[in-house]
């Protein structure tokens, strides 16, 4: 137990949760997105997905969910804790401050991450449980349910603003959290980091073409 | 040449501070960036004013005395160079320059440009040392280093513990400094022993001393006038891992080897 504790206390362990926990969902958001990308072979093969997922792979299902949950709780916790920490590690600003290293991706890390977890919530009320209805919603026809909501141009800027920031996320957390679990290689140039820029373009394209496509009338 | 300045001055640890401007006038462009403000503080110490401190010794690089933001920048915008190394010429005639001290917690200022750095003597006080044998020496060549590993702990042992790192992290993290001293000992077979204890306690230190934790941004390899890579921060890290599964006893016990 005391071996958690120290490893929890310090500013290295909580890092290396939050690169575990980040790691697991991003092989959730991959798989998300191959599962969406099924809506441009129209209602059935999407809709029959769903009801396998809610079918026969339930407690599957269940179980991915609870992984989830506490990744998120993980990565959220250690992200807050971190952020105090840092923060109170420089109490003074310098009058003047030129970062040369720090990339678009590591600097929004903390905003970005508070406007995704708004999003997840805000994505599981309206797409999940089905509060929140921006257009009316049935359950179990995801794919009327996907198409209805994002024929709402605010709805699909909303999503495609979060991919956004998903993104820029994943192009930093692909890239720092491998390195933080002890791989050493990549340079700092942020160009030569070609798996997490595949990563980050591949997922902000896969999701961001569903709605889009909805909007835009491209859907079968 | 001639410049501007804008100085961070502060009377002591507890005084309040401000940015004060002064002029830098006719400054060889030869000279270095310490050789600068020598010639400023002789003109202040003229008028009968208090001279800027800032903290200096070796002037080539090697002691790690040298500590100032300049316009921005950990020991200013050349890389691989501490102050002392910068030379007026990496500037433009007629130029706004800002000095600053390292602002973190845990350098405290003890004047102007001062910072107090005894931080990093008390992280190098909680792991940073080996076990060595007493008694006549044997021969170099009886310990089996292999070449990679020597390499890679010589780049770790170039850090001179100027604290750039630390200044220039967005998070006032002082992981470089911590990762560089952890790893010069680990990749060498004098620094098993203690090796998976070293980390735990080091990485402890600088939790305890204020200093922040590292999100990779990568900005203190850049800074660092030593160029270590933030490289030694994954080594790091992959030892603080092997240490969190060990037991008590077989960290103590030291290391695989
Ligand atoms: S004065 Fe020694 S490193 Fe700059």
């Amino acid at each position: 137990m005391t071996r958690a504790v120290s490893f929890w206390s310090s500013t290295v362990g909580k890092k290396i949760v939050m690169a575990v926990s980040g790691l697991i969902m991003v092989g959730f958001v991959i798989l998300h997105m191959v599962g969406n990308l099924q809506i441009f072979e129209g209602s059935a093969k999407l809709n029959s997905y769903s009801a396998f997922l809610h079918g026969p792979a339930n407690e599957v299902l269940w179980i991915v969910r609870v992984v989830l949950l506490l990744a998120l709780v993980a990565h959220v916790v250690s992200a807050y804790q971190l952020t105090v920490l840092d923060r109170a590690a420089r109490p003074v600003p310098y009058a003047k401050r030129d970062l040369q290293a720090a990339t678009i991706g590591s600097r929004t890390m903390r905003i970005g991450g508070i406007i995704l977890a708004l999003f997840i919530v805000l994505h599981i009320l309206h797409f999940t449980t089905l509060t929140l209805q921006p257009a009316a919603l049935t359950e179990g026809d995801v794919y009327a349910n996907g198409i209805a909501s994002f024929q709402l141009g605010w709805v699909t800027a909303i999503y495609v603003v979060a991919m956004i920031f998903l993104g820029l996320h994943l192009y930093h957390g692909a890239w720092s959290s491998v390195r933080t679990l002890g791989f050493e290689r990549g340079r700092l140039d942020p160009f030569k980091r070609p798996v997490a820029i595949v990563l980050a373009l591949v997922v902000w394209a896969g999701f961001t073409l569903v709605p889009v496509a909805v909007y835009f009338h491209l859907v079968p | 040449m001639n410049l501007t300045l804008r100085v961070w001055r502060q009377a002591g640890p507890k005084a309040p501070g401000k940015m004060v401007e002064y002029k830098a006038t006719e400054i060889s462009p030869e000279a270095s960036f310490l050789e600068m403000m020598d010639v400023v503080n002789d003109e202040l110490t003229l008028k009968g004013e208090e001279p800027i401190a800032f903290d200096h010794d070796c002037r080539e690089g090697i002691c790690g005395s040298c500590s100032m933001m300049i316009d921005g920048h950990a020991h200013g915008p050349n890389q691989g160079t501490a102050t002392c190394q910068l030379h007026m010429r990496s500037f433009e005639d007629g130029a706004t320059i800002f000095v600053e001290p390292w602002r973190v917690r845990a350098f405290p200022v003890v004047k102007d440009l001062c910072v107090d750095r005894s931080a990093f003597d008390r992280i190098i006080a909680a792991g940073g040392f080996i076990t060595a044998a007493t008694g006549g020496a044997q021969d170099a060549n009886n310990v089996l280093v292999p070449k990679v590993a020597s390499d890679l702990a010589m780049d770790s042992a170039a850090c001179i513990g100027c604290g750039a790192c630390a200044a220039a992290c967005p998070n006032g993290s002082a992981s470089l400094f911590t990762a560089a001293k952890i790893t010069h000992l680990a990749q060498l077979p004098q620094g098993q022993p203690e090796r998976y204890r070293r980390v735990v306690e080091m990485v402890a230190q600088h939790d305890a001393e204020g200093f922040g934790g590292c999100t990779l941004h990568g900005e203190c390899q850049l800074a660092c006038p030593k160029e270590i890579s933030i490289d030694t921060i994954s080594r790091m890290n992959r030892d603080y891992m092997v240490a969190a599964a060990m037991s008590q006893e077989e960290k103590v016990g030291g290391g695989t080897g």
